[in-house]
């Protein structure tokens, strides 16, 4: 269970206070894949980084199973932050690193017993379907291998939730097919909750169950993807919507 | 050639083994010292990830300060420092004093740069994973930047024999000792020549060895 409540967040530059998230809020239960769309500059960027922690939210909570993670320090915030696994538009994969040894990583961080990351990292690679390229380096891989080796490390911890931040934006389109092929698969068989952030309506159309769509800082609409696809209410849905219709 | 030989032979194998050990011995402290000052000046800088301006200010200014000192007055000014250190301020092992105080600077700057250039992406991405700063300076910064690491090692080495040299004018034994003596206080040339040609030698033999062992190392080039 994620819920997201009044994440508010203003920078402040040179030509005055911009707020870039302008109070979120969002509730999810286990096993939903939740797609946040947003053209560039609407706040997508903002929101994932609050919802990982890299950036403090002004004001707002984001409780995971009831906990406010906003308040954690130290081990603890270390601790849930191995409840969500992040996977990057440019994959972030430590490049001196093989596939095994990239997966690896988290559960390294973690101070998991060897012999139990020896055989995750079996599991997760059989998962992702790259076994046969567990030591080979990122330099070596295709964007759709190493988006799945970075699936796979996000998986690592056996995360609650995977936040995935335009995930496929990088991926030619059958490529970003089998990726998200792949993200549906993990939400059936893991149980794990999955947010996605995109600016492409094609992603939210073919995995999401929820989505919203931000603009300015908050979120314009918001509900089950299959109302919202059928009965866009908003000014900015409508556009998202004919964009990709005219596109397509 | 061979009465040059029988006559200096000794004299330039010695040398030649006296720069090898200053510059050995000096490169390995100046980098157990540097490179936690080269990691300090880029993990405590503005979006670092253990930020603190007024901490990277005060170090980079001392570094600046450090480095700005030629390295002939260093070496004197620090003669009674390297007395207590080393016994005597005499010969190689007294000259690795000075030449760590002057490298290490050098070797911080050099370690900063390379440090730098690792991609902010994969920092962030290990601390969502949970990584304490520790862990991302030991697993992300140094392990992802050591082919640069070992590049710059070159550079660092390079400079520290060229120290040598200099530490050969006032009697720390050395190439540079013996082409100052022979060749500057009494006009032997081809001792002179011969040193030259040696330093070359090494300054190839270093240039190759850390070239090698960087592309051997760096796994982000297709090989």
């Amino acid at each position: 269970m994620i819920t997201v409540e009044n994440l508010k967040k203003v920078f402040s530059g040179k030509d005055g206070d911009v707020a870039a998230l302008n109070g979120i809020d969002f509730s999810l239960d286990n096993g939903d894949i939740f797609g946040i769309i947003g053209m560039s500059g609407a706040g997508k960027s903002t929101l994932l980084r609050c919802i990982t922690m890299l950036e403090k939210p002004d004001s707002g909570r984001i409780l995971i199973d009831g906990t406010d993670i906003l308040s954690l320090k130290g081990e603890a915030l270390r601790k849930a932050r191995r409840q969500m696994g992040v996977v990057f538009q440019g994959y972030n994969l430590l490049m001196q690193r093989t596939a095994a040894q990239n997966v690896a990583f988290p559960l390294e961080l973690a101070k998991t017993p060897k012999k139990e990351i020896e055989k995750r990292i079996k599991e997760l690679l059989a998962l992702v379907k790259i076994e046969d390229k567990a030591d080979f380096y990122p330099s070596q891989l295709s964007g759709g291998q190493k988006q799945r080796v970075a699936i796979a490390r996000a998986l690592a911890t056996s995360p609650e939730a995977l936040l995935c931040d335009e995930p496929t934006s990088a991926l030619d389109s059958l490529t970003t097919k089998q990726v998200l092929g792949l993200l549906e698969e993990i939400n059936k068989s893991l149980k794990t909750t999955i947010i996605i952030i995109t600016h492409e309506i094609g992603v939210v159309r073919s995995i999401c169950n929820k989505m919203a769509v931000i603009d300015g800082g908050r979120f314009v609409e918001q509900g089950s993807a299959e109302e919202i696809f059928a009965d866009p209410k908003s000014e900015i849905t409508r556009l998202l919507l004919g964009i990709s219709e005219a596109a397509e | 050639m061979t009465e040059f030989l029988a006559k200096y032979g000794p004299l330039l194998a010695q040398g030649t083994l006296d720069t090898l050990y200053m510059t050995v011995v000096s490169t390995f402290f100046s980098y157990l010292f540097g490179v936690p000052a080269g990691v300090a000046l880029s993990v405590t800088k503005k979006g670092g990830i253990a930020q603190s301006p007024r901490f990277n200010a005060v170090f980079g200014w001392a570094v600046n300060v450090a480095r700005s000192i030629p390295f002939i007055i260093l070496m004197i000014f620090v003669i009674p420092f390297t007395r207590l250190i080393a016994g005597t301020s005499i010969g190689a092992t007294a000259a690795n004093v000075p030449l760590i105080i002057a490298a290490t600077p050098f070797v911080a700057r050099v370690v900063e740069q390379s440090i730098e250039e690792v991609d902010r992406g994969v920092i962030e991405a290990a601390r969502c994973m949970g990584a304490t700063d520790f862990q991302i300076i030991t697993k992300v910064l140094l392990v992802e930047s050591a082919p640069g690491l070992l590049r710059g090692l070159s550079i660092s080495a390079i400079t520290i024999l060229g120290y040598t040299a200099i530490t050969g004018a006032v009697g720390a034994g050395g190439l540079g000792n013996l082409a100052f003596r022979f060749g500057y206080q009494r006009y032997q040339d081809d001792v002179m020549y011969t040193t030259v040609i040696l330093l070359i030698v090494l300054v190839c033999l270093i240039q190759w060895l850390s070239n090698w062992a960087a592309a051997k190392a760096d796994k982000k080039i297709i090989k």
